[in-house]
């Protein structure tokens, strides 16, 4: 009932509905942290969404303008225009999307079209698309297109299908089995010319893969596997060796338990709609990096992203509900979780003809290390209207292999935080954040500070300091300071801020950008509607 | 030229926040294949609550806000479920990189909502979210009637009271 009703007002009334973000900063030079001088002053990056729905079509545009782009962001964005729309039609079993789309196959591992805004990365594919699910738990899905480059497109297209198929959902017998079988299969090809007068290079290249899942009572088994054909770029110097992936995962949780155990295998596997692209520009798969993602400031200093050229990488994490009463449950109960995660090289043995590359035994690790995180994170009630977070990560850091700047060796770091979350009342709150990065490399120690005082449903205001007291030479023992306060009605958000930022890796959602040093007023404003 | 684009852009968009106020009892929820825990796909908008109230709640497992939320409201859950009849669903914005913790991790907490992956973010993109968390409250009709971003403690009792409103037919505002 509700949902024909749902249904029917949307064909009554069709609405334009959308958001907007705008984010802009007034930068001061200030040579001392290293942040440059800003000849426009003031930079911002924003853009506007609208979507239209009427009966079965579905039509959506996004504005963009950056004047000038951020620091951090790419110089190439510099412009505005509308880089992204399109319009899409879905009856029964047909949907159909021609413009511009995202798009995942399986884990990504031969195509993901994806976008993160905050931190420049969009490599939308802008084409046509049909989906087709023919019976339930069948669905099939094709594309053409060619992707998204800042506000021009790559000259490399790429044609991918894939098929997903839950056994459970299309075959009868299968119904109420208590083992569910998912499968799939993925077919991803791109072409490009070969206009290089020395060597010969392929200019379609195939990447495939196929996948599983399992599920029975609270396990759920799952594996990827995919394979590329010969593929010389520039991320993996030109050579011609083709490329591997292998995923596999296992979870099981009950209430109150639960676990989750990783293992990863990449090869050569940088797949890229032009061979020549550099930094995050026209990657048509994605290579997800087993790790946690840190959100405290101190914890993702060292953030981790997949070495696509090769990387052998593992994860174990388990996640445990202390009841109340129990040892560390206390009078409201707990919860902690341990995790750990450990990235490094795979075997590679160069062949007498360089153009090959190398060869690699593939049970076989390489030697060296280019990442590992362990930590806990424990989290309870020690009052009704106190909370505590006492979190616990020690970090080796390859600084070589993951900034791609020999030299610098390992950063072995320990960080230590607490944080307290207290309800004063319903409407006022303070949460406050203890850090500290124990290292002897790099920039040495750091100690950290967070203060916030938030009065709902409307206000707040924060500040925290980063203090390198730990820094080798006396006199950059810097201060990062910072204070932003935020007005928030509903879905739309104004903050503004002022204060120093230190350069660094700054990564969301599994991709990362370099942020140079800074040092400014910024302005924040998001929306919804 | 642009200049006046960007103005008229802004301006429009700020027409359209004047609208929302009075229009905003017609939209319902956009149609999007999610993945509920199990992997099986599940149009959004199949979601119903039997003509009672629910709550949607993007989130993700590295959003440290998204969780105290999550926590705050889980407290309450029960009580908020016997006088309402509503029902969270809470859909997380983990992609492949965080997405197999998502079970073990919201079952390691006793968690007892309705949990769904956007793993791509095509849902986030069609209710229009800039950033988790951002929850949203449904009426019995399936029309998306307020909506909120960001969490601070103390926002859960304003959602509840929203509602309450919305469980017994009363105006917003």
């Amino acid at each position: 009932m509700n949902v024909i009703n749902a249904h029917s007002q949307g064909l009554l009334n069709s609405n334009i509905h959308g958001n907007f973000e705008f984010n802009g900063q007034y930068y001061f030079q200030d040579s001392v942290i290293g942040a440059p001088d800003v000849p426009e002053k003031f930079l911002n990056n924003s853009f506007l969404n609208l979507n239209y729905e009427y009966q079965d079509f579905y039509a959506g545009l996004r504005y963009e303008s950056y004047r000038n782009p951020l620091l951090g962001f790419e110089r190439d964005y510099t412009g505005s225009g509308i880089p992204f729309w399109f319009v899409r039609y879905k009856k029964d079993a047909i949907e159909v999307t021609a413009g511009n789309f995202y798009e995942q196959f399986g884990n990504g591992l031969v195509l993901r079209s994806y976008e993160d805004r905050g931190l420049g990365y969009d490599n939308a594919i802008n084409g046509v698309r049909v989906k087709f699910t023919p019976i339930a738990g069948v669905t099939f899905k094709g594309l053409v297109g060619v992707q998204r480059n800042f506000f021009t497109v790559g000259e490399g297209i790429v044609r991918a299908a894939d098929v997903d198929w839950n056994l459970n959902e299309s075959i009868k017998k299968w119904k109420d089995k208590k083992t569910q079988v998912i499968l799939g299969g993925s077919f991803v090809s791109k072409f490009q010319i070969d206009d290089d007068n020395t060597y010969i290079l392929p200019e379609n290249v195939a990447n495939g893969s196929g996948r599983f899942n399992v599920l029975r009572g609270g396990w759920n088994i799952g594996g990827e596997v995919a394979y590329k054909i010969n593929d010389p770029s520039y991320t993996n110097g030109y050579i011609y060796k083709p490329g591997s992936a292998v995923l596999l995962t296992a979870t099981y949780s009950k209430p109150g338990f639960g676990f989750n155990f990783g293992i990863k295998r990449i090869d050569n596997m940088s797949y890229r709609s032009d061979r020549n692209a550099v930094l995050n520009s026209l990657i048509i798969n994605y290579l997800p990096a087993m790790t946690k993602t840190h959100t405290y400031i101190l914890a993702s200093f060292y953030p981790y992203a997949t070495q696509p050229n090769g990387e052998f990488g593992i994860q174990a994490e388990t996640f445990y509900h202390i009841k109340e009463g129990k040892f560390l449950g206390g009078a409201r109960g707990a919860d902690l979780s341990i995790n750990y995660s450990r990235a490094q090289s795979i075997d590679k043995q160069p062949t007498a003809d360089p153009t090959e590359g190398y060869t690699s035994e593939f049970f076989k690790g390489g030697d060296e290390v280019y990442f590992e995180d362990f930590n806990v994170e424990f989290n309870t009630k020690i009052r009704k209207d106190l909370r505590m977070i006492l979190t616990y990560v020690y970090l080796n850091y390859n600084k070589d292999v993951i900034e791609g700047r020999p030299g610098f060796g390992h950063v072995y770091s320990h960080i230590g935080i607490a944080e307290f979350n207290w309800k004063i009342n319903t409407k006022r709150s303070f949460r406050t954040e203890l850090q500290h990065l124990y290292t002897k490399q790099d920039d040495g120690s750091w100690a950290l500070f967070l203060a916030e005082y938030s009065v709902t449903p409307h206000w707040f205001l924060a500040g925290f300091d980063e203090y390198n007291y730990g820094n080798d030479d006396e006199d950059r023992k810097f201060n990062y300071f910072n204070l932003s306060m935020g007005y928030t009605n509903k879905a739309n958000r104004i903050s503004v801020g002022y204060g120093r930022q230190r350069a660094g890796l700054l990564c969301v959602g599994g991709v990362c950008r370099t942020v140079p040093a800074s040092n400014g007023f910024t302005i924040s404003v998001t929306s919804s509607f | 030229m642009k200049k006046i684009l960007i103005i008229c852009l802004l301006l429009s968009a700020n027409l359209a926040f004047a609208q929302e106020n009075e229009k905003a009892t017609s939209q319902s929820i956009p149609d999007v294949a999610l993945k509920n825990l199990s992997g099986q796909s599940v149009n959004t908008s199949t979601f119903s609550n039997d003509g009672k109230p629910m709550i949607i709640d993007f989130w993700a497992t590295w959003c440290k806000p998204c969780i105290e939320e999550l926590n705050a409201i889980n407290e309450l859950y029960p009580d908020w479920k016997k006088e309402t009849g509503v029902k969270l669903i809470a859909v997380s914005l983990d992609d492949a990189k965080t997405m197999n913790r998502v079970a073990p991790f919201v079952n390691g907490r006793n968690w007892p909502y309705e949990f769904y992956i956007d793993q791509n973010a095509d849902f986030k993109r069609a209710m229009n979210v800039n950033m988790p968390p951002h929850t949203f409250v449904i009426d019995g009709k399936g029309n998306i009637v307020w909506q909120h971003v960001g969490f601070a403690e103390g926002n859960e009792e304003e959602l509840f009271e929203i509602v309450k409103k919305v469980a017994a037919g009363l105006p917003l505002n």
